[in-house]
């Protein structure tokens, strides 16, 4: 996920109190004003939203539309990936409007940046990253449930011939005194001709009946627990065909020739073509494609192709490590404070490249329509960079692009890729073929994790000075590895020679340290890389909580004790912290056979605790119970910030346990989950999750449960046996 | 040609043997809901009952599934699915969704054998079903919610 370093948010800076607010001044698009579509159109709800970039558009018709049959259809600014970005946005519509849960629905939306641009990122772009999407649009998707409800019930005045004021809405229903009553699809056609309000009030937080409702049924556990959801995997055209792709072998290399002449005997096999990202077997379905891969011989030139180990990568990294890097952040003098120092300790942490490995491998769908449109159907994390790259492949403009944003199996980062690399095949495809089909571009999980764009591989090296009474003085830490956003539209987040989210979480340190500094060396290399759920953090909330806990240690300090020490300044950190303390029980010893550690970090400004009860069994750990505090502001949805820590947990568990991507001789050596293990059931910690009560603006939740889970982890395998846990996987050290 | 029974309907599909089940469900007769995650029977996202049994459909050739009754996440039907289904949308099991008809076939599965099952019956049984988002503990939760349901 994109690194959605949040702009510090005041502490109640308003959008929680009740205000006004004036409604955007290019509001007024004509055509279908209000956004409501009219009774007896013939299209789906979920197509409602205009289809183009350039069109003009009424904010409210961006962001809902009500259908006649008094469906209200959220069209959501950030994709559903899992985390629960729709039911959010519905929620926050749903309120403002007074709607019924049950009518609420939601799609996806693109093609309008004013509408849908990230405000967390400055509003620039469509994305959905850094766990952003309640950030960035708790205000906007209010507004426009608020100016809907408005519109709704001047209709309802003017057709009752009753003031507006003695109009209530409630549960989806207008109602007045006088017994009359309409569900919002009665009152659509006369609500679109009244004029936009230009200044509507939210509710007063007291008067929130959704927003922190902790019973809210998510809005598509139904469709996910019948097959019925539909995903890019799922998409069916007329005429569609189906195409496997043959990457090159190693990272750099390029297809020199290809001989598909065995291949194209394959029943089923329609065609072989060459694109810029490799050749493509087209054919009528997935397994004759698959049959006919198998059948093609492929030359490929690697003279510029990367060709090391990671394990010659992890030696470079360590030796790098050892000298200066660039300075992210520095603090009175470390050197000094190191030499003077009464007890130096010192730790080397290495990270692997790690792979996304969602459910859904990579796939994307792409047409051209008879008047020329390019349409495509994919998981599109970045619409408006999917757009200009289908259009620029396609050699056409792009408002003669139509996205078609589905709902997908997963991402945790990775189909917000800036070189939209699914996305250009299937379009470049679908071109070779001179747009005869639509095609369906499906990776195989092969294909998915030996694509590249892995968390990259880091390495940490730490030092630590204690003064005579055992007060932490100074701290240094340099990070070697590499940049994610150097050379795409995000590079940006380079400053001053630090890509911020290789650092964040490590400069970003809460702790009170004197001397501090923070080292970052870039490292290059051939291995595509890509932010991968909490970004940054992955690692390094890693190594300073699992250094920190050390640094306890030789402080004799109690782990929690000594972290709120150096957490005055921070209060948020220590009150997850003490949260997480108080219900796990720290103060009292754990229970026979168990082992606790600790981490707090905060990642894309929510605040997490976790406390990590562990039990060894035959050597190994087994994480038996995991209490989480979380401060994440307002709680929109308590039970999806329950269901992301738990999820995150999980997620993070796995990797640090048992997932790796290596290569050798430059070519990736797991491929499938045989090879690249991740979390299971049977490893699944009970999780509680605590949420903390706030009026702070509400950040998100998506990321930051996978930070803690695992320092608290190695810490409390630290405790269980004296073993410190500085390379990961833990599978990957003797013993566990 | 072969003859495949899915859902309680006999179709005659165009597929060479060794086809896997998976890609005939899909693909000739677009029954979307069983999805594809490895190909290797490692991830559980392809299960389907062949004669009752959860099967991984990604390595079961349609030759082998011929002859035999073979039941999706669109044909599931009965006590105990039902029961099934309704914990998972109780408990709000799914994230992104995409494993979870498999984790559905091998809990119906599990509950048809075993109405009282301990958390280690829960691990072995569902343990090869892999969810990336990390619904286990929901998962763990909604089969006991089904089991508890059924032994009311």
């Amino acid at each position: 996920m994109l690194a959605g370093h949040l702009p510090k948010l005041a502490p109640g800076s308003g959008a929680v109190s009740r205000r006004r607010f004036l409604i955007g001044a290019a509001a007024v698009g004509g055509g279908l004003a209000v956004g409501f579509r009219v009774a007896g159109a013939a299209d789906s709800p979920v197509q409602a939203q205009a289809p183009f970039a350039h069109v003009e558009m009424n904010p409210f018709s961006a962001y809902l539309t009500i259908t006649p049959e008094g469906l209200v259809v959220v069209h959501s600014a950030h994709l559903e990936m899992g985390q629960g970005s729709y039911h959010g946005l519905a929620t926050l519509v749903a309120e403002e409007l007074d709607a019924d849960w049950s009518q609420m629905r939601a799609d996806g939306a693109w093609g309008n940046t004013q509408a849908y641009g990230n405000l967390v990122w400055g509003g620039a772009i469509q994305g959905t990253g850094g766990s952003t999407a309640i950030a960035s649009s708790f205000d906007r998707y209010r507004q426009a449930g608020a100016a809907a409800r408005a519109m709704l019930i001047a209709a309802a005045s003017s057709a009752w011939k009753v003031p507006k004021a003695e109009i209530t809405v409630e549960n989806g229903v207008l109602s007045h005194p006088s017994g009359r009553r309409a569900g919002f699809g009665d009152v659509i056609g006369a609500a679109a001709a009244v004029p936009i309000p230009t200044d509507v009030s939210l509710k007063d937080p007291k008067d929130w009946k959704l927003i922190g409702n902790p019973n809210l049924p998510r809005i598509d556990s139904r469709e996910k627990s019948t097959g019925r959801e539909r995903f890019t995997i799922d998409v069916k055209l007329p005429g569609m065909l189906t195409a496997v792709m043959i990457h090159p072998p190693l990272f750099g290399a390029t297809l020199k020739s290809f001989d598909a002449t065995q291949a194209k005997a394959v029943k089923g096999v329609v065609d072989v073509v060459s694109t810029p990202r490799g050749i493509a077997v087209v054919a009528e379905n997935m397994w004759a494609a698959m049959k006919g891969r198998e059948a093609v011989t492929a030359e490929w030139d690697d003279t510029k192709a990367e060709k090391r180990s990671t394990a010659e990568l992890a030696a470079s990294y360590r030796d790098l490590a050892s000298r200066p890097g660039t300075v992210a952040r520095d603090e009175g003098n470390v050197e000094a404070a190191l030499s003077g120092a009464a007890k130096v300790l010192e730790a080397t942490f290495e990270f692997p490249y790690l792979a996304h490995a969602a459910l859904e491998p990579l796939n994307a769908v792409a047409r051209r329509t008879e008047d020329g449109i390019i349409e495509v159907w994919g998981g599109h994390q970045i619409p408006d960079l999917y757009q200009a790259t289908a259009a620029q492949v396609a050699e056409t403009t792009p408002d003669k692009v139509r996205l078609h944003v589905m709902k997908t199996g997963g991402s945790f980062g990775r189909r917000a890729v800036p070189d939209a690399d699914v996305i250009v095949e299937a379009v470049s495809v679908a071109k070779a073929l001179g747009w005869r089909a639509p095609v369906k571009v499906q990776w195989t999980r092969e294909d998915d994790m030996r694509a590249g764009r892995y968390r990259p591989m880091y390495v940490h090296a730490l030092q630590a000075g204690l003064d005579a009474q055992g007060r932490l003085v100074a701290w240094r830490n340099r990070i070697v590895g590499q940049s994610i956003v150097t050379n795409t539209p995000f590079a940006g987040l380079v400053k001053n020679g630090i890509d911020v989210t290789s650092v964040e979480g490590a400069a970003t340190i809460p702790y009170a340290i004197p001397n501090l500094r923070v080292e970052l060396t870039t490292t290059e290399n051939g291995v595509p890389v890509l932010w991968w759920r909490a970004v940054g953090s992955t690692h390094t909330a890693f190594a300073v909580e699992a250094f920190l806990d050390e640094v306890a240690e030789a402080a004799g300090k109690d782990p929690v004790a000594f972290r709120l020490e150096l957490l005055s300044g921070h209060p948020r950190h220590a009150g997850v912290l003490r949260l997480a303390a108080e219900k796990a029980g720290w103060d009292r010893p754990p229970p026979e056979g168990r082992f606790r550690g600790v981490a707090v970090a905060e990642s894309f400004s929510t605040f997490v605790a976790q406390i990590a009860e562990v039990s060894m069994e035959g050597g190994r750990p087994k994480v038996e119970r995991v209490v989480c505090a979380v401060d994440c502001g307002v709680a929109v949805n308590p039970d999806m910030i329950r269901a992301q820590m738990e999820g995150g947990i999980g997620f993070g568990l796995g990797a640090i346990m048992k997932s790796q991507v290596t290569l050798d001789g430059g070519a990736v050596q797991e491929s499938n989950f045989d090879g690249y293990d991740v979390l299971r059931i049977d490893e699944m910690p009970h999780v509680e999750v605590h949420v903390v009560q706030s009026t702070e603006r509400p950040t998100g939740v998506g990321e930051p449960g996978v930070p803690p889970i695992g320092p608290a982890v190695a810490n409390a395998v630290y405790a269980a046996t004296r073993q410190r846990m500085r390379v990961l996987p833990f599978s990957r050290a003797q013993g566990v | 040609m072969v003859n495949l029974t899915i859902n309680g309907t006999t179709h005659a599909v165009d597929a060479d043997p060794d086809m896997p089940l998976l890609w005939a469900i899909r693909d000739l007769l677009n029954l979307t809901g069983t999805k594809y995650g490895c190909g290797i029977a490692a991830c559980g996202a392809c299960t389907v009952h062949l004669d009752g049994q959860p099967v991984r459909s990604c390595q079961t050739p349609v030759s082998e599934a011929s002859g035999k009754a073979v039941t999706t996440i669109e044909g599931v039907g009965g006590q105990v699915a039902e029961a099934v289904q309704a914990a998972w949308i109780k408990l709000d099991v799914p994230q992104c969704g995409y494993c979870q008809s498999g984790q559905i076939m091998s809990a119906i599965g599990l509950l048809a054998e075993n109405r009282r099952p301990t958390d280690a019956d829960i691990d072995a049984a569902m343990s090869g079903n892999l969810c990336r988002c990390a619904t286990y503990q929901r998962i763990r939760g909604a089969v006991k919610e089904a089991a508890k349901t059924l032994g009311a």
